[in-house]
This record gives C-alpha cells, structure tokens and sequence, in this order.
C-alpha cells in the first residue's frame, strides 16, 4: 500500500496530475471507477456525460466512484492497471483510445469488469459500447440544411479517426437529404489526441469555413468543439453540439446538439455490476434504444420551426421503422451512399 | 477569380490572428536575448499570463484587470528568470525550463483548485474579453474593389492587441537601434565587460531586458485567453513559445525578420486549417497529416540552410562575472 501511495505521489508529482480518489477504501466496499479521456472529466461533451452517469449513479445508490483524467497517452494502462490492482469491481473506459489499454489489462485481471465506451475488446470481462452516431448526425444534418441560409454548412471534428467520419458521414446524408444541392465543408482538428482538446483551432476551423459561407457548423470534436461554437456564435452564426446537451453554452446559437447518451452508457455500468446483471460483451446504442438523439429544449426551441421539428421527427421515425437507411462510415470504410 | 482572392484575404486575415501571439513573444525573446539572457521560459510565461488573464476575467468580468493580471504573472516569473540567472548566475537554460514546467503545473493545479473544471476557466462572456475592432471607413471603403475589401477583411477586424503587437515592432526597432538604452541593451548582449568598463551596471541593463521580456509575454498570454480565445485550458499556448524563438532566431534575433518569420509561420498554419480536403492538381487529397508538418517541416528546412547563419548574440547564455 505504501508503495502504491508512493508512486501514487510521484506520479501525480511528475506529471502535474491532480487525480483523487475520494473515499476511504476497504476491500470489501463496492468499489467502482471511470478512467476519463484526453478532454477532460469537464470537457462539457463527452467526458462530462459520462461524468454525469457516474454522478447519478452516487446520487442513486450513496455508493462513491474513484476516477482518473488521462493527460498524456501513457497514463491511460497506468491508471487502468492502478484501479484493477486497487480491486476496482467495475472500471469504465471513457473513449475509443482506451481500447487497446483496456484489452492489455483486462488479460492481467480476469476478475476485474471493464465497460469500454466507444471500442471494442472481445474479452470475457470486457462490456464494448458503441453507439450509431451516424443516426444521431443524419438528424442534426437535417436540422442543419434547414437552417442554413447560405445552403453551405460545416462540420469540424477533433481527431481525424473513424469514428468521427461517422459523425461526418451521417451528418453529410442528413443535408443532402434535405437539400440535395447545399454543400458541407469538414475539417477535422487534427490527426493527434491534442486535436480533442484546442479550442482556439476549433475556432480558427469555423472562421474559415464561415469565410467559405458555412452558417450553421456541426462541431464533434470535445473540447475543440466549444472553440467552434464559440466562434459561430461570436459571427451571429449557429453551431451545433455534441455528446451532451451543449444548447445551455450559448443560447440562441446553438440550433442544437447530437446527445450521445454516455451517462446512460456509464451508469448502467456501474450499477448492472451492483445488481448484478452486468454482462460482458457487444452493445450498439442507436435511435431505437435513445443512445443517440437531438436535444430539444428552452435554449433552442426558438430556433427550430415547426417544419424542421416535422421533417426530423419523421426522419427519426422512419430510421427507426428502418424504411430510412442511414449508411455507417465504419461498415466499409467508406462515405458511400 | 473574385472567389480566391476572398480566399487569400481569408488566409491573411486568419495569419494575422495567429501571428500575434508568436510576434509578442518572439519581440520579449528580442529583448532578453539582446541582453544576453537566453530565455527558453517564453512558453511558461505566455502560459501563467494566460491563466491570470483568463482567471481574472472571469472573476471580476474585465479583460483590462485581466491583462494587467497576464502582466503582473508574467513580470513574476521574468523576476524569478533573472534572480537565477543574473543574481545568482546560474544557467539560463535550465532556469527557463524550470519555469516551463512550474507554470505548466502551477497553471493546472490551480485551475483545478479554483474552478474545478479540469483545469480550465469558464468560457468568458464577450464583455470579458477583448473584442474584435472595425476600423473607421472599413465599411465604406467595402465596395472599393481589391483595396478596400482587403482594408475591411484583413487591415480592419482585429482586437485592440493584434494593432499593439504590429506597432510593436517599428517601436522596438526604434528602441533597440536609436536610442541610448536599445544601444547599451545590444552592448550588453556582446560585450559585457566593455559595458562595465564604461561605469553601467551589467545587472540593471539585463533586468530591464528580461523585465521588458515579461511585459510582452504577458501580453502574449492575455491575447491567447482573453483576446483570440476565450477561457483557458490546460497547456493552451501548445508549443507557441518555442515557435517563437525559433521565429527570433530565423530572424537573425532583428525585430523585423523577426516580424516577417512569425508570419510565415502563422501563414503556414493558415494554410493547414484551409487546405484539408483540397484536392491537388496530379496528387489527389492531400493527407491531412503532412499539412499538419507542413509549419515544422518549413521551419526546419528554412533554420536547416536557406536562410545563412544565424548568429546569436555574443555574450547571450553566458552570466558576467566581474574580474576581480
């Protein structure tokens, strides 16, 4: 234990990590955690839906979680190994870097449960979340092409990765659903994890693309994405968020987000291991289980008219029917539909 | 052809945003180098000032608290640069790496501790930051056809500090080369001794440089937080300090130069963010991974042999001893 603490100093010394482990520890406590990613537990996207699961899960049950905020890249198998070995029962992995970190230490501890969200490990204790982001991104594609006034729309994501060119993707048929001549300009950040969190290059993105004519951006890019939202507002302009509900950041110009439901991803986690009926394995989270969605509120019901809630509604039901279909960026590694 | 010609002007005036971060620091290397006092902890600086600024505003709602904020933060750690350095003679290089790393812990434990945001600030309202200028007759003058659009899209539209950073190389040339304190500031940067000899304090002179040094970083790091973005996140200046003593020494440690490698280097960043997905005549798509080399790839090769010897100051890493 001592050494532990001991590394735990040094670590947290290094590496400038403040990293804490609220609650007194005993083996014999439920003992669940979360491993947020680059970003941030506050990133006000993805890391803080997840946050707020976990969170929920506290306020449900009184049962207390330990969590660590990666800041570098070697630091993701670190803290995972530190929390299986501190006899963790459930460890959540918040993103799709964690993948291979997760799939190392889940090996080592057979005994140890690990929810991976956004990846995939096929081992006996590991839960893979997925969700179809391209349903979500068709709907808010379908909101934006209505929107725009331009005809050109925007779309800024964080790391050059598949999974973001399934945001792009869905989003890209949504428009051109919609309106079948308006053109959609995407960028993406970068091709590093630094791409998640660099707010002024998110914003710099959406300068150049309003330059170009965008007037409604889509912004999947965590921390980035508040840069991009940021500067549609500043120009009058409209954004849309991502992963939580970000309408709440700058009301009135955020038409409205694509809600990833990773808190319900998280706190099923945690609390399927307390009742027992966590089980291992492959899950998909589209339109039909409400993993994904449109968020519709006070901050934005201003902006959306009836015709567009008529046209994304159906949207939504016939993707659901599956009369409507939705091509995913990952199937075959491409954007054809 | 109107439609790229609205392209460079987009291009200029997206290089301009990014330059003046780089141009303020590259202008407080100027003057700490010139003084013979290497100064590696530019970064730290931009980075603590950037915090303070962004801090600051976000707890009283003014971006004027807030750089003078930058600037006191930053003045700190310069006095703390030149306490090791120029009291203490000890090595410059180390020193600035040392303010490096505090300001990068410093800045992230800090902000953990006081807004709980993983180390951010909160995202600061418009009032709070430093807004964007429109120049008199910049709408007039819009219909003007390739002048006055290039005056309303490029010269008009910046923040009040992007202006202060470009006046501030014509004003540091000036400094540097004609007056008496630019004379024994350079002096002092070749030839110590001789200084001395001439009854000026070694010390004093390189204080004031390294005290200057911290006023434009402190800049720096205002523009960063309160100017072009708007809040602080952990480790946001991401390198630009280093980028900008590369600018100085492609600049051959001259104001202008100095000037015009910034903007390169801000221009090649420029082009990254626009050039994605842009397809080339005879090589298809471009990958978006070279475009991301594309501003370390031309700083090396510039620094690697087009651009001559670059030749620092004489007496620049190496503290004065008296000879007793």
């Amino acid at each position: 234990m001592n050494f532990f603490r001991r590394a735990a100093c040094a670590a947290a010394l290094t590496l400038s990590v403040v990293a804490a482990a609220p609650g007194a520890e005993s083996e014999k406590t439920f003992a669940p955690a979360i491993v947020f990613d680059m970003g941030g537990r506050f990133d006000k996207s993805f890391n803080e839906g997840a946050n707020q699961g976990a969170e929920r899960f506290r306020a449900d049950t009184g049962v207390n979680f330990r969590w660590f905020e990666i800041t570098n890249e070697a630091q993701r198998e670190q803290f995972l190994r530190r929390l299986a070995a501190r006899n963790a029962k459930v460890i959540v992995a918040v993103g799709f870097s964690m993948a291979p970190s997760v799939e190392k230490v889940a090996r080592e501890y057979p005994d140890v449960r690990f929810t991976l969200i956004d990846g995939v490990v096929d081992l006996p204790n590991v839960q893979s979340v997925e969700f179809a982001e391209h349903e979500g991104s068709y709907l808010v594609g379908v909101l934006a092409a209505l929107a725009s006034k331009t005809g050109t729309v925007g779309f800024v994501g964080g790391m050059d990765i598949p999974l973001i060119r399934r945001f792009v993707c869905g989003y890209e048929q949504g428009v051109k659903a919609t309106k079948p001549d308006a053109k959609v300009i995407s960028n993406m950040a970068g091709s590093t994890p630094t791409a998640w969190a660099d707010p002024t290059r998110g914003s710099e993105l959406a300068k150049s693309q309003m330059d170009r004519g965008a007037d409604v951006i889509f912004a999947a890019a965590g921390q980035t994405g508040l840069g991009v939202l940021q500067a549609a507002a500043d120009a009058g302009k409209q954004g849309i968020g991502v992963d939580s509900n970000q309408n709440h950041l700058f009301p009135g110009h955020v038409l409205t987000s694509m809600i990833k439901r990773v808190d319900v991803a998280a706190y099923n986690a945690f609390k399927g291991v307390m009742d027992g009926t966590w089980k291992p394995g492959h899950q998909r989270l589209g339109l039909t289980e409400e993993g994904v969605g449109w968020a519709l509120d006070e901050n934005n019901r201003s902006l959306i008219t009836p015709e567009m809630l008529a046209a994304v509604t159906k949207a939504a039901d016939e993707i659901k029917a599956g009369t409507r279909h939705v091509v995913n960026y990952s199937d075959k590694d491409s954007c054809v539909y | 052809m109107m439609d790229s010609y609205f392209w460079l002007l987009s291009l200029l005036d997206s290089m301009l945003r990014l330059a003046t971060p780089l141009l303020l620091a590259a202008l407080a290397g100027f003057f700490s180098e010139r003084a013979g006092v290497v100064d590696i902890g530019l970064e730290g600086k931009m980075l603590m000032a950037a915090f303070a600024a962004a801090a600051t505003a976000a707890a009283t709602g003014s971006a004027g608290l807030g750089l003078l904020a930058a600037i006191g933060a930053s003045l700190l750690l310069a006095l703390l640069h030149g306490f090791a350095c120029i009291t203490h003679r000890g090595n410059q290089v180390v020193s600035g790496v040392a303010l490096n790393i505090t300001a990068m812990g410093l800045t992230a434990v800090l902000g953990n501790a006081w807004f709980e945001m993983g180390g951010r600030t909160p995202n600061l309202p418009a009032t709070a930051r430093f807004g964007e200028l429109t120049l008199p007759l910049a709408e007039t003058l819009r219909g003007i056809p390739v002048l006055g659009s290039f005056y309303s899209e490029v010269v008009s539209g910046h923040n009040i500090l992007v202006y202060l950073a470009l006046a501030l190389v014509p004003l540091t040339a000036w400094v540097a080369y004609r007056t008496r304190f630019g004379l024994r500031l350079r002096a002092v940067g070749e030839n110590p001794a001789a200084v001395d000899t001439a009854g000026i304090s070694v010390p004093a002179l390189r204080y004031q440089a390294v005290l200057i040094a911290g006023l434009l970083c402190g800049l720096a790091g205002a523009y960063l937080s309160t100017a072009q973005g708007a809040g602080f996140q952990t480790n946001m200046t991401a390198g630009k300090g280093y980028l900008a003593l590369a600018a100085l020494i492609l600049g051959k440690w001259k104001p202008v130069p100095t000037l015009l490698a910034c903007l390169l280097f801000a221009a090649a960043d420029a082009l990254q963010t626009r050039l994605q997905g842009v397809v080339m005549p005879g090589l298809g798509e471009v990958p978006v991974q070279l475009i991301e080399a594309l501003p370390y790839l031309l700083t090396v090769l510039l620094l690697a042999g087009f651009m001559g010897k670059a030749i620092p100051p004489k007496a620049s890493g190496r503290p004065y001893v008296k000879e007793r």
